[in-house]
């Protein structure tokens, strides 16, 4: 297989099989593209990314994860692919094949970022086992992450995960809900700083720590202390250590842009698109956590999974530009016994300036957080800018669609943050 | 004879509830009465029954055929009409071949008139060019039951089960404005302790009832079941044996569900994920559970996958061929039920058989005495129908429908009509479409004529002709008659209503909607007989399903099905959804209702339904005089503030002509599978109007 033959039916090659690229190759059947053809390292069946952390946390079956079969018309490959050949349309794949495109498109996805720790990698080793994580150190991306923590599980009593972000705080909650004590650490000065405020965050910590998890913020991992390349704990920064036979690292992503760059695509912090999803060539597209629009690299199942509905109806000619995506990051935390606790976040999490007005309802004995940040624009209009609810989601449509429309705000913001009398919805007995 | 009422039922609805006509001396010549006896609505009406003799009144209604001449209609005689609708045909038969003639008929239509029409169309006209308005209302959950079930009868249950389920999820309808006496069930229901659930994006009366009121974006509908059915499966509430021994394909609905997770579906939807949870454990933990579709999931351009995911969820929870459990839809129209079942819909015959079915051919050609290659195949969608009109269709003869105020896109819909070289018209009153026709023919309505319907339950009931029509008026089946008899069919249409209901049980025999053992005297003895009733001694079919499904292998089928977008989201240009529905004092097209003087002082006109905030956003006052703006036209109506709206939507009733037309804008994007017409959601601006207020 070479280049492309002269069918007029344009051939389609998506490279990366995760939700972005399994939605897209879907897509692309549902709105009448013949040639599509995917081609996808992981050795799983496509699964949502999303549900790990339930997967971890044994809610859900392994198997319920998975997607949808993709349908048949969609060649789907068990290959790498290795390099791109821009000038002769070729995909050069780690088996040998080389696969020709009229349009490809980069699903490549983001890789964990493991943390400078001391003892995680070991300086006597060479060649590939140098890159080898200890026995019992785990990133928390994938399936294969999943599986292999799940494995390792029996006989862990103690585990630090390490991160307090969404996804250190989702792992963190999956092994509590497993019997595990949990120590979440996190080096900033409180969870998941990125979307909420301190109130927020401290609303969070208690509800994990009635989960089982243990949270430390201000508190940086220094060292990775194993026996025979196996943990038994961590070193913190102030010296003090912390037993564990099982230590997860969550400390971020990074989106997967080696191809791309090789290739002598434009690269930023992820390979840059324009509003039609094109890459610096109009021939090479890219969607989801590698991919970097306006500025923004999403690292979101949400806006990747937008990006691949927009990309299918432009390239079957529709004329579906993408502006970005202004989603609510979401977190639910289910307990086995407790019922869950919801959290929705967006924006800014704290006041720029005198011209921005925050509103709150804080009910400490409910555990419910509720707040807005509006900013005044040149014309004296009030626009959202940043919010979050914990505890109380009943506002979560109207505010989600308040956010993602980007207008002026024609009423007192606090609609946004209480259901009675105004919004429809909503339990009314 | 004064006090004798005679037995019939409502004109309206599809809950066609028993009432009695008592004959008086008043210029209405018969009066409304209660009839307890039948069990659906145990006497109750609503202000559209107890008004509905309006429409007898003199003067009201045609008592001659008009006939187009220099432009205008003029009164002819029968003959000189009759006799220009065969000429017409005949000669564009003659010039573009038979399926250049078509038919196009209504979901109010009696099973007697429905049937005939469907063999007129294929026998004497030979034209695959037939269908009708119910294609409008009930494709698409026809094809979403017919899919899961093998079989599509609006409830596979009668009405008065529903108080004995333990949960009713009740999507996109509001009986307790267009189906008022049917409230009595969802209150009973409340009233043993079951629990009510209406999905709208509106807080309507019926909403306002429920136990748990979601409010998903109009068009997300079928991201909200999928999102139910995550939460069934995550949380373990699948019934496993059930699924086991009487279903098949759940693996894939299963893994097409997992891909819709809940926070996922909140974003979609626009409902908290909370209050989809509370959906579940309501729906899991009642012993048993119906859904009830209605127009608002179904009339989308995915309202059979819509459709389709509600009856997954039934499934996957064992909801489904068992007592007071299921899956079932709230049929609109009168005959909405019987109307599709007959023949007058592009790809069926009668009895629920498929046009495109050899040993179904057979059959029927040889009730109708033809040869079964003389029928012609399947035929357009109603839709496609209309939109061919004057091009591929050059004559059209419509019946019991009124598509210039009802189809979507309406403005080009009668544009269509207008380049017709010929259209004929079968009408009580002058309708907005019946004006445009070539040939218009005064018919007889409920109670001036016989014949049964087959209501929302898949029972067939009687209306018993309770006054003589007005002198001029025919009956529909006397006008099928006279006209095959001048297109040389003299044999083979009767005009009697049981004659073409007898011929109706032989032709359904053996079908899945078998009517071969229903006869009025039955229907009169007991109350209406469930379908299917294969001999005078089967005792009909009240419940569906309780042994075996109707599919080959006796399991419900699921299907998986993924959400998509509406076939037009808002945009920057356009960034409101409309959606569309009915008001209480008024019915469909406002044909009927409209000329009702009690109804009209109840709902006098259009209006379009908004949020206080949107409101003031666009700076516009409860009743100014706002212009409703989309790619396919503009209509200028006064609105009407409500907190019972989302901000993001606003809504319009669609029973009124012209600039208050809310069909002007609705998106003919047609469902794939069922062709229904995208009617309940499409994109809008709105402005202020110059001087309005």
């Amino acid at each position: 297989m070479t280049a492309t033959d002269s069918t007029a039916e344009p051939r389609i090659v998506v490279i990366g099989g995760g939700m972005a690229g399994h939605r897209l190759a879907q897509q692309l059947t549902a709105h009448g593209a013949r040639r599509v053809t995917l081609l996808a390292e992981e050795e799983h069946t496509p699964y949502n990314r999303v549900l790990l952390a339930e997967v971890l946390a044994g809610r859900y079956a392994r198997d319920i994860a998975a997607l949808a079969a993709l349908p048949a018309q969609v060649e789907c490959r068990r290959a790498r692919a290795v390099r791109i050949d821009r000038e002769h349309r070729v995909v050069q794949c780690d088996d040998g094949a080389a696969v020709g495109y009229d349009r490809l498109v980069l699903a490549t996805g983001s890789n964990p970022v493991l943390p400078p720790l001391r003892g995680l990698f070991d300086d006597a080793l060479t060649g590939r086992e140098r890159h080898e994580l200890p026995a019992g150190v785990f990133a928390f991306r994938t399936m294969a992450d999943c599986e292999l923590i799940d494995r390792h599980l029996p006989g862990v009593r103690q585990a630090v995960v390490v991160g307090g972000g969404l996804l250190g705080v989702s792992a963190a909650r999956a092994l509590a809900a497993r019997g595990v004590q949990v120590v979440l650490a996190h080096q900033g000065e409180h969870l998941m700083e990125r979307h909420l405020d301190e109130e927020a965050a401290g609303l969070l910590r208690a509800h994990l720590a009635e989960l089982g998890v243990e949270v430390h913020t201000e508190c940086r991992v220094r060292s990775a202390l194993t026996e025979d390349r196996r943990i038994t704990g961590v070193e913190l920064a102030d010296g003090f250590r912390l037993d564990a036979e099982l230590l997860v690292i969550a400390t971020g992503v990074r989106p997967r842009t080696g191809l791309a760059a090789a290739a002598g695509l434009e690269v930023r912090r992820g390979i840059v698109v324009d509003d039609r999803l094109r890459t610096s060539d109009p021939a090479v597209h890219a969607v989801g956590d590698c991919a970097e629009h306006r500025g923004t690299v999403y690292g979101l199942a949400g806006p990747a999974l937008a990006q691949a509905d927009h990309l299918a109806r432009l390239l079957c000619g529709q004329d579906a530009p993408y502006r970005g995506s202004r989603l609510l990051t979401r977190l639910t935390l289910a307990g086995p016994d407790s019922a869950p606790l919801d959290l929705a976040a967006f924006g800014e999490t704290s006041p720029a300036g005198p011209g921005d007005r925050v509103v709150r309802l804080a009910d400490a004995s409910r555990g419910t957080y509720r707040k807005v940040i509006v900013r005044r624009d040149e014309l004296g209009g009030e626009r959202l800018i940043g919010g979050v609810l914990l505890g109380d989601l009943g506002t979560v449509g109207d505010l989600a669609g308040t956010w993602e429309g980007d207008e002026a705000l024609s009423a007192h913001p606090l609609h946004l943050l209480t259901t009675q009398s105004t919004t429809p919805g909503g339990p009314s007995r | 004879m004064n006090d004798a009422a005679t037995d019939t039922h409502c004109p309206y609805c599809a809950l066609q509830c028993g009432m009695g006509l008592r004959r008086t001396d008043g210029p209405v010549p018969v009066a409304v009465v209660e009839r307890p006896g039948f069990p659906v609505n145990r006497g109750a009406l609503c202000g559209k029954g107890t008004n509905a003799a309006a429409v007898l009144a003199p003067g009201t209604r045609l008592t001659t055929p008009l006939v187009r001449t220099g432009g205008e209609l003029r009164p002819a005689s029968w003959d000189e009409a009759l006799d220009r609708i065969a000429g017409a045909v005949t000669a564009t038969a003659a010039a573009h071949g038979r399926d250049a003639v078509g038919v196009f008929g209504g979901g109010g239509l009696t099973n007697e008139k429905a049937y005939l029409l469907g063999k007129f169309a294929r026998v004497v006209l030979g034209t695959s060019a037939i269908d009708y308005n119910g294609r409008f209302c009930m494709s698409s959950a026809a094809a979403g039951g017919i899919r899961a079930f093998g079989l599509d009868r609006g409830l596979p249950f009668p009405v008065e089960d529903i108080p004995r389920a333990g949960c009713v999820i009740l999507v996109g309808g509001n009986p307790a404005e267009t189906m008022p006496p049917f409230v009595r069930y969802l209150r009973e229901l409340q009233e043993n302790g079951g629990k009510l659930i209406v999905v709208d994006p509106r807080r309507t009366r019926t909403a306002e009832l429920a136990d748990l009121h979601l409010a998903p974006r109009p068009g997300t509908d079928l991201a909200l079941a999928l999102g139910m059915l995550h939460l069934v499966v995550a949380e373990g509430r699948t019934d496993e044996a059930f699924v086991a021994e009487r279903t098949s394909g759940w693996a894939q609905t299963r893994a097409a569900a997992m891909a819709h997770w809940p926070e996922h579906v909140e974003s979609v939807t626009g409902v908290p994920l909370p209050h989809l949870r509370e959906a579940v454990r309501m729906f899991c933990d009642a012993q048993t559970g119906m859904v009830l579709t209605a127009r608002g999931p179904e009339q989308q351009a995915k309202g059979t996958d819509t459709v389709s995911a509600w009856i997954n969820l039934c499934l996957a929870t064992g909801n489904a061929g068992r007592p007071y459990a299921g899956y079932g839809c709230l049929t609109g129209q009168g005959n909405g039920q019987g109307g599709r079942e007959h023949g007058q819909k592009a790809d069926q015959l009668p009895g629920y058989r498929k046009l495109d079915d050899p040993a179904a051919r057979a059959h029927v050609a040889a009730v109708w005495g033809v040869d079964p290659d003389s029928l012609p195949g399947p035929g357009r969608s109603a839709y496609e129908l209309l939109d061919s009109l004057g091009t591929d269709v050059r004559a059209l003869l419509l019946a019991g429908s009124n598509p210039v105020v009802s189809a979507p896109r309406s403005a080009h819909v009668a544009e269509r009509l207008r380049s017709l070289d010929f259209l004929a018209v079968s009408d009580v009153v002058l309708s907005e479409t019946a004006a445009l026709a070539d040939v218009v023919l005064p018919v007889t309505q409920w109670a001036e004529e016989t014949g049964t319907m087959t209501n929302l339950e898949g029972r067939v009931i009687l209306r018993r002709k309770a006054v003589e029509a007005p002198a001029g008026v025919r009956s529909d089946l006397e006008v099928l008659h006279a006209l095959a008899g001048r297109l040389g069919h003299g044999e083979g249409f009767p005009t009697e209503p049981e004659k073409a209901f007898d011929e109706l049980r032989r032709a359904s025999a053996g079908g899945p909607a078998d009517y071969a053992g229903i006869s009025y005297e039955r229907i009169e003895a007991e109350q209406g007989v469930f379908w299917p009733c294969p001999s005078a001694d089967h005792p009909g079919t009240p419940r569906l399903f309780l042994d075996r499904f109707a599919t080959p292998d006796g399991r419900a089928r699921f299907t998986a099905v993924h959400h998509r977008p509406a076939g037009e989201e808002p945009d920057e240009e356009y960034p409101v959804r409309l959606t569309t529905g009915r008001v209480l004092a008024q019915y469909q097209s406002g044909a009927q209702t409209r000329r009702v003087a009690e109804l009209n002082a109840a709902a006098p006109g259009a209006f379009v339904e908004l949020h206080p905030r949107l409101a003031e956003r666009l700076g516009v006052r409860d009743g100014e005089q706002v212009a409703v703006v989309s790619r396919r036209g503009r209509t200028v109506t006064p609105a009407r503030l409500t907190t019972a709206i989302r901000p993001d939507t606003v809504f319009m009733p669609f029973h009124w002509p012209g600039a208050a037309n809310a069909n002007v804008h609705t998106n003919p994007a047609l469902d794939p599978v069922s062709r229904m017409p995208e009617f309940k959601a499409c994109a809008v601006r709105l402005e202020r109007c110059e001087g309005g207020g």
